[in-house]
């Protein structure tokens, strides 16, 4: 049996630490903390190929399989976009991308992140989420 | 001194709002303003009682519709002053579609191979890229004239390269990033002086800065509705009639015919010549409540005195704020209107606009459509905040506060 926690109890996790903050601003300041402590890509993997296009910050992700499951690196220069890919990372990275593409994200919108999934919005969420799952689609279909 | 802000304030329902809880402090006039209750309401009347195709048919409603839509088009003939003997205004559904217009007409019947179009570096992207498409066509070239450090565009920099290459000049009043007055009407006369057309970028000049398009001179002038209370999908282009009936049209189909066989079709007369297919007729109408209250907007001693009330303030307050740039300040703050571009050191512009949005302040990140102007001065983008008269010092002190507040967070 695997040791590895499935997307939902990753998603539950991470939404049962978000309800402790009823403020806006202290959530801002938790993200903003994961922004700023997490290495999440070694600088030879910011290159222009890992560029995801639709961010107004650049963010920067890389995938890997191992075994028969995906392993995500990322970074941005923005710490609001990084410290929310950073979330991201701890659900999705160690899934298989089966599991990836039937997830619906919406854990992002329960703790409250929900303006960030507009298709406008400066984070580019929208478009790391959807990087994430063509990186699933494209590993499912090999 | 009496605040010309909340009176002005109380004709736009927009800025009533309340975002996650708390009033809207609206800072992104630059890239659209908000409407007052009077265009609100004209835009509803026209599609509740005067909803017809203009210039086709003789029923009532179509007439009426037709002398509304006429009525706008005057309107902005006397926002713009046009001389009508000298010029005219064609309608477009805004200035990037007026840039289209003029690009496409322009190079089709004077550009040839080598020849140039200049520019200045601090152009929006509707004032670059239909440039290189019609350079992509017909073999010219596209010249950049630079701006200096503090924002400000020098005519000397402008005149050097007046080659007789150069067939039009096409440079914006006041950049929508740096927020100067560009010395037009200088280089529009060093232009003529050697028998350059000159077009107008009047985006954000026809808000804050004359746009008597006979004094200018200038040979085109262009702008879009929603930026000055008119609804979206509205804009001008303002030509010199030599030019105008010079040109080859630009769409055709309905409206800009005069007969049309097989063999050969000839075309309406000016300014139809260019407006092809049903027109926003309703948004076009709404040019007559908006250019009413623009025109008492810009002739007020109290709205003029805010406006320097606030540029002066922010110019002050916002380099107290550790590592803060502002792009585009000159010495003479009389050439600044209130829009302010900047970025601060060790954070990011897109989270400072996070931050700012939460607390319910409206302003923009990014590359603000001026990509080139803005990655000379900074690699990570800019954080703009814009004014219109119907903002308050009030704002203005809370947007400084607030950005106190996101760098403090941030860093």
């Amino acid at each position: 049996m695997s040791t590895i926690k499935t997307i939902e109890e990753l998603s539950n996790e991470v939404i049962e630490e978000f309800c402790v903050f009823d403020e806006w601003l202290d959530k801002y300041e938790y993200i903003i903390e994961l922004g700023k402590s997490l290495p999440l890509i070694d600088e030879k993997d910011k290159i222009d190929d890992n560029l995801i296009n639709g961010c107004q910050s650049r963010v920067w992700l890389a995938c890997e399989m191992k075994e028969d499951r995906l392993y995500f690196k990322a970074d941005s220069d923005a710490i609001i976009t990084k410290g929310i890919i950073s979330l991201l990372i701890r659900v999705y990275s160690g899934q298989k991308p089966a599991d990836i593409l039937a997830s619906d994200f919406s854990f992002i919108d329960q703790i409250g992140l929900k303006e960030n999934l507009s298709p406008t919005r400066a984070g580019g969420l929208v478009a790391m989420i959807k990087q994430i799952k063509l990186y699933a689609l494209g590993y499912e279909s090999r | 001194m009496s605040n010309p802000a909340s009176d002005i304030r109380n004709q736009f329902p927009g800025l009533q709002n309340t975002v996650y809880g708390r009033p809207l402090i609206y800072l992104d006039n630059a890239a659209t303003a908000q409407r007052p209750a009077g265009v609100l309401a004209l835009q509803a009347q026209l599609g509740e009682r005067e909803n017809a195709n203009i210039h086709r048919a003789v029923h009532k409603l179509s007439v009426d519709a037709t002398n509304r839509y006429e009525a706008g088009r005057s309107a902005v003939e006397r926002f713009l002053n046009v001389d009508p003997a000298v010029g005219c205004v064609v309608f477009t559904s805004g200035a990037t579609a007026a840039f289209n217009l003029l690009a496409t007409c322009f190079s089709a019947r004077y550009l040839q191979k080598g020849d140039q179009i200049l520019i200045s570096e601090a152009e929006h992207h509707s004032n670059i890229v239909p440039w290189q498409l019609a350079c992509e066509r017909t073999g010219a070239e596209l010249v950049v004239v630079p701006v200096e450090e503090d924002g400000t565009l020098s005519v000397a920099e402008v005149e050097k390269r007046l080659t007789n290459r150069v067939k039009l000049v096409s440079i914006a009043q006041i950049s929508n990033v740096l927020g100067v007055v560009n010395p037009v009407r200088e280089i529009i006369a060093a232009a003529h002086a050697k028998g350059i057309p000159v077009a107008v970028d009047g985006a954000q000049g026809v808000v804050h800065a004359a746009c008597d398009v006979q004094a200018l001179d200038c040979d085109f002038y262009i702008f879009s509705g929603h930026k000055i209370y008119a609804p979206t999908g509205t804009g001008i282009l303002y030509g010199k009639r030599r030019f105008l009936e010079e040109m080859p049209p630009y769409m055709g189909g309905g409206d800009m015919v005069d007969t049309v066989s097989f063999a050969r079709t000839t075309y309406n007369t000016l300014p139809l010549k260019y407006e092809a297919g049903t027109p926003n007729f309703t948004g076009q109408a709404c040019f007559v409540p908006a250019l009413e209250l623009a025109d008492t907007l810009r002739y007020s001693a109290e709205v003029k005195a805010q406006e320097r009330a606030i540029v002066a303030y922010l110019a002050e307050e916002l380099l107290r704020i550790d590592g803060l740039r502002i792009f585009g300040l000159p010495d003479d703050l009389s050439t600044k209107i209130p829009l302010f571009s900047l970025a601060v050191e060790g954070t990011h512009p897109s989270d400072l606009a996070q931050i700012l949005d939460k607390l319910g302040i409206a302003v923009r990140s990014g590359w603000m459509c001026a990509e080139p102007l803005v990655r000379r001065f900074s690699d990570r983008g800019m954080l703009r905040a814009s004014f219109l008269p119907y903002n308050t010092m009030a704002e203005a002190e809370a947007f400084v506060a607030g950005l106190q507040r996101a760098v403090k967070m941030l860093k």
